[in-house]
């Protein structure tokens, strides 16, 4: 076990270096959502919970995970084993690899067999065909634009932006002007105690412009957010766990329930990392991530499931 | 005589275009996340072909001629033959810091 603690305001983000893996549960308590690996023996944690999933590539076949159906259910599974049920489901993307009704349709009888609500954003690969249609038939009723929204659940506002239509010519995410409008007017009503938790599927801060893993206008987006007292951002696309906190802002991203990708400045590319033959479920639920308050130390717990 | 030799310099034009087509054509392989070559020169009604080697599917996007390729999954391939003469820049649809360009002589 190596446990790492930070002060809230150090700037720079912390690594964290895990795998492919389990589903994220996030708990609010007194505004501030706390996070841990599903399956782990903190599952037991009192209060308003959520689980996140993302980039479950559905469809994708190669070697590093062969059966990317079956760890994603495997994933799904910690979820609806845990003793406090989460009130529902978030997937932040990614959630076939190729956008085909197959992929989609296997995604939507996995996700059903959970019985939780589901809110999802796309991620790239969700909308190669048709237009995004085939993404936003499904998911789209009752969003604005590309498919962004905002709902409440138990006093926290939760936001879904898409920041994946209009990759920029760096690479990095897009939400567009319309969307922004869109969001300064969301929250413009809101208390500024109300707890907000932003979920895309490209991280909404910059963890690499080489690779164009960030969002180009995130930093306008998080300006409307500056006010509010907690705010966590939810996000998927590069397949491994990364954190930082600025502010009041907690940053999250979740790994891959399919495959691990390279880290950034040491693999030579960021496509699917391959891991020792046998080992690549080794790597999952290795880690525990706790969020706590932005005043305090942000904890990571990194857990070897082997170790 | 006369009637002979600009029948010669008529054939001459009409054969070195054809001999262009076969042999000017491009391949273009897609890998690490990197176009190789990323710039290919080719004659004018030509074609180049890309061929996704990575594990992750990628796409060509010609903007200026406003050709968006389907998502290529590993091993697929997209051809496009290229009518006008001019310099053509490219990117991948879902990467589009993976740049590439295309001279069409």
């Amino acid at each position: 076990m190596n446990t790492d603690t930070f002060n809230g305001d150090r700037r720079g983000f912390l690594k964290c270096m895990t795998w492919a893996g389990s589903a994220m549960v996030w708990t609010v308590a007194g505004g501030v959502p706390r996070a841990h690996i599903a399956g782990t023996a903190r599952a037991a944690e009192t209060g308003f919970s959520f689980a996140q999933v993302s980039d479950s590539h559905l469809g994708f076949d190669k070697p590093v995970n062969a059966n990317v159906t079956g760890t994603f259910q495997e994933a799904l599974g910690h979820v609806t084993a845990m003793e406090e049920k989460p009130a529902f489901l978030i997937h932040t993307g990614d959630m076939t690899h190729l956008s085909t009704p197959e992929q989609f349709d296997t995604c939507a009888q996995l996700l059903g067999a959970t019985r939780l609500q589901v809110y999802t954003v796309p991620g790239e690969h969700d909308i190669l065909e048709d237009d995004r249609k085939s993404y936003l038939n499904r998911y789209g009723k009752g969003t604005h634009g590309d498919g962004w929204y905002s709902f409440n659940a138990h006093g926290v506002h939760f936001i879904g932006l898409v920041n994946v239509v209009n990759l920029q010519g760096n690479g990095l995410g897009d939400l567009g002007q319309a969307q922004l409008e869109w969001l300064e007017k969301d929250v413009k009503g809101l208390s500024s105690s109300t707890p907000i938790v932003v979920f895309a599927h490209v991280p909404l801060w910059i963890v690499y412009q080489d690779w164009g893993w960030g969002t180009k206008d995130g930093g306008q987006a998080l300006s409307y957010l500056k006010r509010f007292g907690s705010v966590t951002v939810l996000n998927g696309h590069i397949h491994q766990v990364m954190q930082k906190v600025e502010g009041h802002v907690a940053f999250h991203t979740a790994r891959s329930t399919a495959f691990p990708q390279g880290v950034p400045g040491v693999a030579k590319g960021p496509g699917p990392a391959p891991v020792p033959a046998g080992e690549l479920k080794n790597f999952l639920g290795t880690a525990r991530i706790t969020l706590v308050s932005t005043s305090s130390p942000l904890a990571i717990v990194d857990t070897p499931m082997a170790g | 005589m006369g009637m002979l030799f600009r029948r010669g310099i008529l054939l001459a034009c009409l054969i070195v275009p054809i001999a262009a087509r076969s042999d000017d054509a491009a391949q273009v392989k897609i890998d690490n996340f990197t176009f190789g070559p990323g710039k290919v020169t080719i004659a004018k009604g030509t074609s180049v072909t890309w061929t996704n080697q990575d594990d992750i599917p990628h796409s060509i996007v010609l903007a200026a001629l406003r050709v968006r390729s389907k998502a290529l999954d590993t091993d697929k391939a997209f051809t496009y033959q290229f009518d006008k003469a001019g310099t053509f820049s490219y990117v991948c649809g879902l990467h589009p810091q993976m740049h590439g360009t295309v001279v069409v002589k």
